[in-house]
């Protein structure tokens, strides 16, 4: 009797694992395919220089993704975050001395009270999501929709129609200079190459790093799983849901402030819509990265998979000069494909656990 | 075998439904081997074996669920083979699920006639017909009851009924009903056995599995009892008595089972008082109760569904708000905002319904230390003193299969239970909250669950056992309260009781 119970135990494990990896395989192989394809449709695809810039324009979006992973892992949304991003990223140079051609009635202060500021912009964003979703009950596709207009109407009011250039030194450091960078030896003609790594990928990788490890290693990171596994479960276990629902929603708004400062100097410039195509693009980075949209499954390397493969479309689109029309066209097949992987596989794994 | 075939030739009618030497595997598992099994018209059929006996693959092996499997199924002496639930109910079978599958915020009519409403020429649902039908069929069963009324509004045993119409309207003569009355009281019981012989009496046949022998013995007229993916033994109900049928159903002799008839209770009034219930409302279902849990004792509370009990034990683990009344712990009046602050102050909850506490996709060392990461764990996590806090409670509850990494999900009911409780084991609680702790196991389970309540109380725990079942309470309770619509009304301390005490009280 022990003995079949432990092949039973085995074989379902078999299976389980394979529907677990499911949301696993598809995503890399879905990157791998995408690799070799725009490597062999374009021969400027494939270098260093390029890997580069993949990685520079999905920083940003990727800082944002990696707040939303936490919200979406508790089987939450949160539709806020680019709005959010950007009210912060005009909060940081509403406080910041403009040039004089900047018509906008700010009020300088010293950078790092500016930047304190806007931090505290971003943690009242999620404060105000979170109790609103926990205390008042209101669903957070719904909250977050409103917290995004909210967001934007803030962002309005502050430039009113209006384009700020100046920000913190930190700010425009960390959002538009090189941190260090890596020679590559001379070339033929005795010239030195380097790859420069911007700060701003520095910061997306430390945000990388301390979130998987947050997710992976911390208690907090093992509720946040719980919570989206089962949140009634862990309600009967004593786990203060409200608290982690909660902590979440505000860790995702601070990770979209800390992006939409970064994102105003990267860009240049801080204005009104200017982060409105982020929203989509974290989202699809989560999602496709294979990051269940009911919760408890995925993390931050389903996310890396996910912004990389996005960011490889987009890239590789540019490359064999296709129609930017159609750009728009394929990324949203590839939205679609991953989401019905994401259901396929959860149905998957449900089938698997339903065992008579 | 022969005796079987004799009993055939003795019905003298051809059976309604035949199994001839059905086998199904799972993963190389045999879940059924070589088991043969008939229905005749007109016969409720009892069907009993403990958890992972067989008896849930056959059913769906009949019901269509189960598509592949060895061996011949007969209709009417007429080989089928179902390839869907759609395809048993065209051959007129149906099933009631243990689980209902009603849908609450639908009017009973719709649910009588769910996906197949009866519409008007222009193709709109005809209100009309369908509840003046709706009406006839629940009056055809006993019921009175306003067809357009929310299902959701209705008591569990009622929406059974309107299930079982449904089953009958789409002109079911093979009825399946699983575990029918582990949710129901005494009278909705014999309301449905009422029910049951009418069915019967008109020639339909009904397969009914239970974990509740008094039920399958007082309803069938034949049990067949299943052991290990066998069929033990097929008999007539008269030649059988409860002892016989767990004699066949364990393959041993169990004396234990006639525990929960009565009880000496030992209630002991110089235990200190741990938690102290007074006066307390919910403003729906809870009105001025009373109790008090005292530590090293295990207080019962017994009392009808819909009593005011999955209310109470949820009041207490701070799940639900109090309108009214103090609560007080250790002597100090408490108030729990969540579950997390009640979990702190040392209360903890088994609630009635194991699938609300656990992760089924999770390992088993995830579901125990869910309760206690605050404990094992500062800040990083130490998967290892997880693995090992489960290992130890796998062989104190002997957990089946023993390994902390499998998910919850593949173990039995009886083990999931039993990890449910785990979760509380490794920190003793002040205050242990069960509701319908054995409910739905098989004996061996409910032996094992009973032991390690008893075994808690022995370490200074207050435990309080909420249940409909009166052997459930009897079995555990050192005093037992009974509670009825929302009050105590009787509180047993000490001396002997029966069973009929509580069925009197409540």
């Amino acid at each position: 009797m022990s003995q079949t119970e432990v092949i039973a135990a085995k074989g379902f494990n078999a299976k389980g694992f394979l529907a677990e990896q499911l949301r696993n395989i598809a995503p890399a192989f879905t990157l791998v395919v995408l690799v070799i394809f725009f490597s062999v449709a374009s021969p400027t695809f494939l270098s260093l220089d390029n890997g580069m810039n993949i990685l520079r324009q999905m920083s940003i979006t990727g800082i944002i993704a990696i707040g939303l992973t936490f919200v979406i892992l508790t089987a939450e949304i949160d539709l806020s975050v680019a709005a959010v991003a950007n009210a912060v990223g005009i909060t940081v140079a509403y406080f910041t001395i403009q040039p004089d051609y900047v018509n906008i009635a700010n009020m300088p202060v010293q950078g790092w009270i500016a930047i304190i500021l806007a931090l505290a912009a971003a943690l009242l964003f999620g404060l105000v999501t979170a109790l609103g979703m926990t205390y008042v009950g209101i669903p957070s596709f719904i909250m977050t929709l409103a917290v995004m207009q909210i967001a934007n109407g803030i962002s309005a009011m502050l430039v009113r129609g209006q384009i700020a250039y100046q920000y913190p030194d930190l700010i425009t450091t960390l959002g538009s200079k090189t941190a260090f960078t890596i020679p590559l030896g001379v070339d033929e003609a005795g010239k030195a190459l380097f790859i420069p790594i911007g700060w701003t990928i520095v910061v997306f990788v430390i945000f990388l790093i301390v979130s998987h490890l947050v997710l992976t290693y911390t208690r907090f990171g093992r509720y946040v799983y719980m919570v989206g596994g089962n949140r009634e479960a862990a309600e009967y276990s004593g786990v203060n849901v409200k608290l982690v629902i909660s902590a979440v929603m505000v860790i995702c708004a601070v990770c979209s402030g800390i992006a939409g400062m970064l994102g105003v100097a990267y860009f240049g410039s801080a204005q009104q819509n200017q982060f409105d195509t982020f929203l989509l693009d974290a989202i699809a980075a989560v999602v496709v990265g294979g990051t269940s949209l009911f919760g408890g499954r995925g993390g931050i390397g389903n996310t890396i998979i996910g912004l990389l493969v996005l960011g490889v479309v987009n890239n590789g689109l540019d490359h064999i000069q296709m129609d930017s029309f159609q750009k728009i066209l394929i990324r949203g097949l590839i939205l679609l494909a991953a989401l019905v992987i994401n259901v396929y596989a959860q149905s998957l794994r449900e089938r698997q656990s339903s065992k008579d | 075998m022969t005796d079987q075939k004799d009993q055939t030739s003795r019905g003298g009618q051809p059976p309604l439904l035949e199994l001839v030497d059905v086998s199904k595997q799972f993963g190389g598992v045999h879940a059924l081997q070589g088991v043969s099994f008939e229905l005749r018209p007109g016969e409720i059929h009892g069907l009993v074996g403990e958890n992972g006996a067989g008896k849930s693959t056959m059913m769906k092996i009949i019901a269509g669920v189960h598509t592949d499997f060895e061996g011949v199924m007969k209709i009417r002496g007429r080989e089928v083979r179902l390839r869907s639930a759609r395809d048993a109910l065209a051959n007129a079978i149906g099933m009631v699920h243990q689980e209902l599958s009603a849908i609450p915020d639908l009017s009973v009519a719709e649910n009588v006639f769910l996906g197949s409403q009866p519409t008007n020429k222009l193709g709109k649902v005809d209100w009309a017909q369908m509840n003046s039908k709706a009406r006839e069929l629940l009056k055809g069963l006993g019921l009175e009851i306003n067809p357009k009324r929310s299902m959701g509004s209705l008591p569990v045993g009622i929406q059974q009924l309107v299930e079982l119409s449904r089953v009958l309207f789409s002109g079911a003569q093979v009825i399946i009903l699983d575990e029918p009355t582990s949710a129901l009281s005494p009278p909705e019981v014999a309301r449905l056995f009422e029910v049951l012989r009418k069915l019967r009496d008109e020639g339909r046949s009904i397969i009914f599995i239970s974990h509740f022998l008094d039920d399958v013995l007082a309803i069938s007229d034949r049990i067949t009892v299943f052991r290990n993916g066998r069929k033990v033994i097929t008999e007539d109900t008269v030649n059988l008595d409860k002892d016989a049928v767990i004699a066949h159903m364990i393959g041993r002799g169990s004396k234990d089972m006639h525990m929960g008839e009565d009880a000496v209770l030992k209630g002991d009034d110089s235990k200190p008082v741990v938690l102290a219930v007074s006066g307390v409302s919910d403003g729906k279902f809870l009105h001025n109760f009373d109790i008090e849990l005292r530590a090293g004792e295990i207080t019962g509370v017994y009392g009808f569904m819909g009593s005011g009990q999955i209310e109470l034990a949820r009041a207490l683990f701070g799940k639900l708000k109090l309108r009214k009344g103090t609560v007080l712990l250790d002597g100090k009046p408490v108030k729990f905002g969540s579950t997390a602050a009640a979990r702190r102050a040392g209360i903890a909850f088994v609630p009635e319904n194991r699938r609300m506490m656990l992760f089924r996709s999770e390992p088993v060392f995830k579901n125990v230390s869910i309760a206690i990461l605050d404990r094992i764990h500062r800040l990083l996590l130490r998967p290892k003193a997880e693995r090992g806090i489960t290992e130890a409670h796998i062989k104190d509850l002997s957990i089946r299969p023993p390994r902390p990494g499998i998910a919850l999900g593949s173990l039995s009911g009886g083990n999931q239970q039993k990890v449910a409780l785990a979760k509380w084991l490794t920190h003793l609680p002040r205050v242990l909250i069960l509701s319908e702790p054995t409910r739905g196991m098989d004996v061996g389970a409910k032996e094992d669950v009973i032991r390690i309540v008893k075994s808690l109380r022995e370490k200074g725990v207050a435990v309080l056992v909420l249940s409909t079942e009166p052997e459930t309470v009897l079995t555990l309770a050192d005093r037992v309260t009974v509670i009825k619509k929302g009050m105590a009304v009787k509180e047993f301390s000490t001396g002997r009781i029966e069973k009929s005490d509580l069925l009197g009280a409540a």
